[in-house]
């Protein structure tokens, strides 16, 4: 009997040993499986940082090494005989003789000048069209400005054409076949010839920061855009400001709870997510069709960001009262202030730093907006620079849409130059809101 | 006067009665050493003034400028000969439009008909005289309503409390001008679509299989049916939303957890507002991305693998607008993360559980409701998402559920039916309004949903 029990206790000792070693080796190959789960787990995360970074980068890499070059623009730099027989050979130096005088043959002249051994009709062509056919406007401008240039030799930067410009950037080729190329073979060689002797260089494009849209890309600019953009911001700043900070303080310093305010501030909320598209119909459906104010035009543009930024900037303003310690309100009101003074007086100052970051927040992205300006129409080919919020106008984003719809690859430059022109505003905008909450935000 | 100087003159008018108003409850107590007097302070009595002068004057006049037009074409148009006002509505509408060029002087009047031109020639003096009426009115009403203040204020008059009211008043009004926007988005789109129901039977609009919105405009015309059945722009609508949530939800939810959960709080502090860049650019550079890169390089891409890969397919858009979303998912769901409380974090470490482990079986699963109320708000961005579809997606209404094919948007055909159009009247452009509404009213309910659902999760762990 005490052998089999001995023999038994130590059988069993043997398999708890096993099985032990068994559990040992099954929990050290789960631990294994379970680390690598973390691992891939954690290797996924990491994955989906860097392919978000990853898509910053080439979304912005493209854009500028697309855009960059649109800053510097072909000119042919050439000595300009401002003949009066051909301007006024009256001599009346009158403004309407100067507006519509014949530049353009001023300016072939000195190109005749400069290559005096092309002769034909055809070769002629050839040559006058390395210079923009719009080239002629800077010219009559100066002239217009100071009629004491007439009879004078002037030194001047003429626009090259487009093709030209893309040559000289590198972008169109000049091994593939002759009938391929917008440049032929003799153009090229006077191309050279003009670039040898440094008269046709790179400078900086005063077409592109000067001109309104134009159908030809070296002609065309984002003047009339910003402008558009610019006068839009202004209404909206002016409405959606006070009108946004008068209801965040309503709502929060002197709605009673009750239902409609529980209505007014659902209401808020959802606007804020409401498409862009929709405030647009909005717009077309309320201020064109039925007030009838002009189409195209800042005004009702800004009138429709307006509508659109409200909800954000209401929120912010909201946020920023509430970060306002209740002891402000309670000291001003002991001291027998009424509850506006309090506000006026001792919450608003306080809170205004909130306030404003939200509204540059909100102007930012009703700057970077475009459908809703499409229903209204600022999506138009409109060469004028505006002049007041009545005049047709675009914006700069929908000038980037109108842009990146044409074929020429000069439009290509143009627009990816649009888009650094506007990220830049929308970084100086955000950077501003930054600076603006670390510095004068307080924590109580 | 022109509005904006008649404005401007309303202001100045304002200021004028302030110190009109501050003079004279001085005036009535001798002078600032009999301020104890007062019930209120001068400046009280100013705004008083102030706001009494301005206020119904602003009223008046903006009241006034908002329906002149109207008013002024309806008595123009009396004066056109018959023959054009017996025009039908379109042709008529062309009318009114050359004159309304002409008025705004974008047009010579030389440049269209003589009766038209007689027509703008009139409004313009009609406007002459309703300018010369409002600035006349203005004035009186500002300086008889400061007048009328002005004699009745006395030394007891509570000034103080009649200004609050006033601005009280204000703020209320400001603060509805929320709930007026969605009145007017409501009203605007649902009298517009009705107006297009009454020709397209609403069960068409939204079960038809066919849309191809060209109305004929003469009876020979081939290939303008003016088919307005929805679907086809509703199955391209949600195909790309849903290749946008298959990038967005992914990345964006994974970025979250690592940036919360595992990332050290220097690179979080540098990463998380590199992302959040995403979200600040606008939504016409992700489109000119889309057209410039992202769909040749599908293309190229689709031809070596000998797929046929539309220019613009609904890949491309949606890749794009996926990308578009990843900073607005990562950014809900790591507020949603964020707002779970260590304590169950611990509770799963302490009974053995490793990181991912705890993330998923717990972190994750508290979440939950809080990440999906985050996914609805990002579905809602992306089916209400314009500029990209317009610029990267095409035209033409495809029923497919293929990714390589080009497939249209109710967005995009928003921007069709409207842009470049001078009437409102046809079905067309009406039909607009009827996508405007069911695109309202789908992200609404998205919106409201999500809210819903984000508050309630929220509230869970206050």
């Amino acid at each position: 009997m005490n052998s089999t029990s001995e023999a038994r206790a130590e059988g069993a000792s043997r398999v708890v040993l096993r099985t032990a070693a068994a559990t040992q080796a099954i929990v050290a190959a789960s631990i294994r499986r379970r680390n690598r789960a973390e691992w891939r787990f954690r290797a996924y995360g990491l994955l989906a940082v860097s392919a978000g970074i990853a898509f910053v980068l080439f979304l912005f890499g493209t854009i500028i090494g697309q855009g960059v070059s649109v800053f510097r623009q072909a000119y042919v730099e050439l000595p300009i005989y401002l003949d009066p027989q051909i301007i006024d050979p009256d001599g009346t130096r009158a403004a309407e003789v100067l507006q519509t005088a014949d530049y353009q043959s001023l300016i072939r002249s000195a190109l005749r000048e400069r290559f005096p051994e092309i002769e034909g009709r055809r070769n002629l062509r050839e040559l006058y069209s390395i210079i923009s056919s719009a080239a002629f406007i800077d010219l009559q401008r100066r002239v217009v400005a100071d009629p004491a240039l007439v009879g004078q030799r002037l030194r001047v930067d003429l626009l090259a054409d487009d093709a030209v410009d893309s040559l000289l950037k590198g972008r169109t080729s000049r091994e593939s076949p002759e009938q391929e190329r917008r440049l032929t073979d003799q153009q090229l060689g006077w191309i050279d010839a003009l670039a040898a002797d440094g008269s046709l260089r790179l400078k900086f494009n005063r077409e592109f920061f000067g001109n309104g849209d134009s159908r030809d890309p070296e002609q065309a600019g984002i003047r009339g855009a910003l402008m558009g953009s610019l006068l839009t911001l202004l209404i909206t700043l002016l409405l959606s400001f006070p009108i946004g900070v008068a209801a965040a303080v309503y709502l929060e310093e002197f709605a009673p709870r009750n239902r409609v305010t529980d209505i007014i501030e659902v209401n808020i909320n959802n606007l804020a997510a409401v498409p862009s598209i929709v405030f647009g119909l909005l717009g077309l459906a309320v201020f064109i069709i039925f007030f009838g104010l002009p189409r195209s035009a800042p005004l009702v543009g800004g009138l429709v960001l307006t509508l659109l930024t409200l909800p954000t900037i209401i929120i912010a303003s909201r946020a920023a009262l509430k970060g306002v310690p209740p002891s402000i309100r309670e000291a001003a009101l002991g001291m027998g202030a009424s509850k506006i003074q309090t506000v006026a007086h001792h919450v608003l100052p306080l809170a205004l730093p909130g306030m404003l970051t939200g509204t540059i927040i909100g102007m930012a992205r009703a700057l970077g907006e475009s459908a809703p300006l499409l229903m209204i129409g600022m999506v138009a080919f409109i060469v004028d620079v505006p002049q007041s919020v009545f005049d047709s106008a675009t914006a700069l984003p929908v000038q980037v849409f109108l842009w990146s719809d044409l074929p020429e690859r000069g439009f290509v430059e143009r627009t990816s130059g649009a888009i650094i022109v506007l990220l830049l505003f929308l970084l100086i905008m955000n950077a501003t809101a930054v600076i603006l909450r670390n510095r004068f935000e307080k924590r109580w | 006067m022109t509005p904006a100087m008649l404005l401007v003159a309303i202001v100045a008018l304002s200021i004028v009665a302030f110190w009109v108003g501050k003079s004279r409850s001085l005036a009535l107590v001798g002078g600032t050493r009999g301020i104890s007097r007062l019930h209120s302070l001068p400046d009280h009595y100013g705004f008083l003034t102030a706001l009494w002068c301005g206020l119904p004057a602003l009223l008046v006049a903006l009241t006034w400028l908002g329906f002149q037009d109207g008013i002024l074409l309806r008595i123009v148009s009396t004066h056109l000969p018959p023959e054009v006002r017996a025009l039908p509505e379109s042709q008529f509408g062309l009318v009114i439009n050359d004159l309304r060029n002409v008025v705004a002087g974008n047009v010579p009047a030389s440049a269209v008909a003589p009766s038209t031109a007689a027509a703008a020639a009139e409004y313009l003096r009609l406007r002459q005289i309703a300018r010369l009426a409002l600035t006349v009115l203005v004035f009186v009403l500002a300086v008889v309503t400061m007048l009328v203040v002005r004699a009745r204020i006395t030394p007891r008059l509570r000034a103080r409390n009649h200004v609050e009211r006033l601005v009280e008043w204000l703020l209320f009004g400001a603060s509805t001008l929320a709930v007026l926007t969605t009145v007017g988005i409501v009203l605007s789109v649902v009298f517009e679509a009705f107006r297009f129901f009454a020709i397209v039977p609403p069960h068409e609009f939204l079960f038809g299989l066919d849309w191809s919105p060209q109305m004929a405009i003469r009876a020979d015309q081939v290939g303008s049916s003016g088919a307005f059945g929805a679907v086809p722009l509703f199955a391209g609508t949600l195909l790309i939303s849903a290749i946008a949530m298959l990038v967005a939800v992914p990345v964006g939810l994974f970025s979250a957890i690592y940036l919360a959960e595992y990332a050290a709080p220097r690179v979080r502090r540098v990463v998380k507002p590199l992302l959040e860049v995403l979200a600040g650019v606008p939504t016409v550079v992700y489109g000119f991305f889309a057209v410039i890169t992202v769909g040749p390089a599908l293309r190229a891409w689709g031809e070596a693998l000998g797929l046929s890969v539309s220019g613009e397919s609904a890949l491309a858009a949606g890749l794009v607008m996926g990308i578009m979303i990843i900073p607005f998912v990562s950014s809900l769901a790591d507020d949603m993360i964020t707002a779970v409380p260590q304590s169950l974090r611990d509770g799963a470490y302490a009974l053995g559980a490793t990181r991912s482990e705890t993330i998923r079986q717990v972190v994750l699963r508290a979440a939950l409701p809080g990440i999906v109320g985050g996914v609805l708000l990002a579905i809602s961005r992306a089916i209400g998402e314009t500029m990209i579809v317009v610029m990267a997606a095409g035209l033409a209404a495809n029923l497919t559920v293929n990714p390589l094919e080009a497939v249209t948007t109710v967005t995009v055909q928003i921007v069709t039916l409207l842009v470049g159009d001078q009437e409102f009247d046809s079905p067309k452009t009406l039909a607009a309004f009827a996508l405007g509404l069911v695109l309202f009213v789908v992200t609404l309910i998205l919106n409201v949903v999500a809210l819903y659902v984000v508050r309630r999760y929220r509230e869970q762990y206050e």
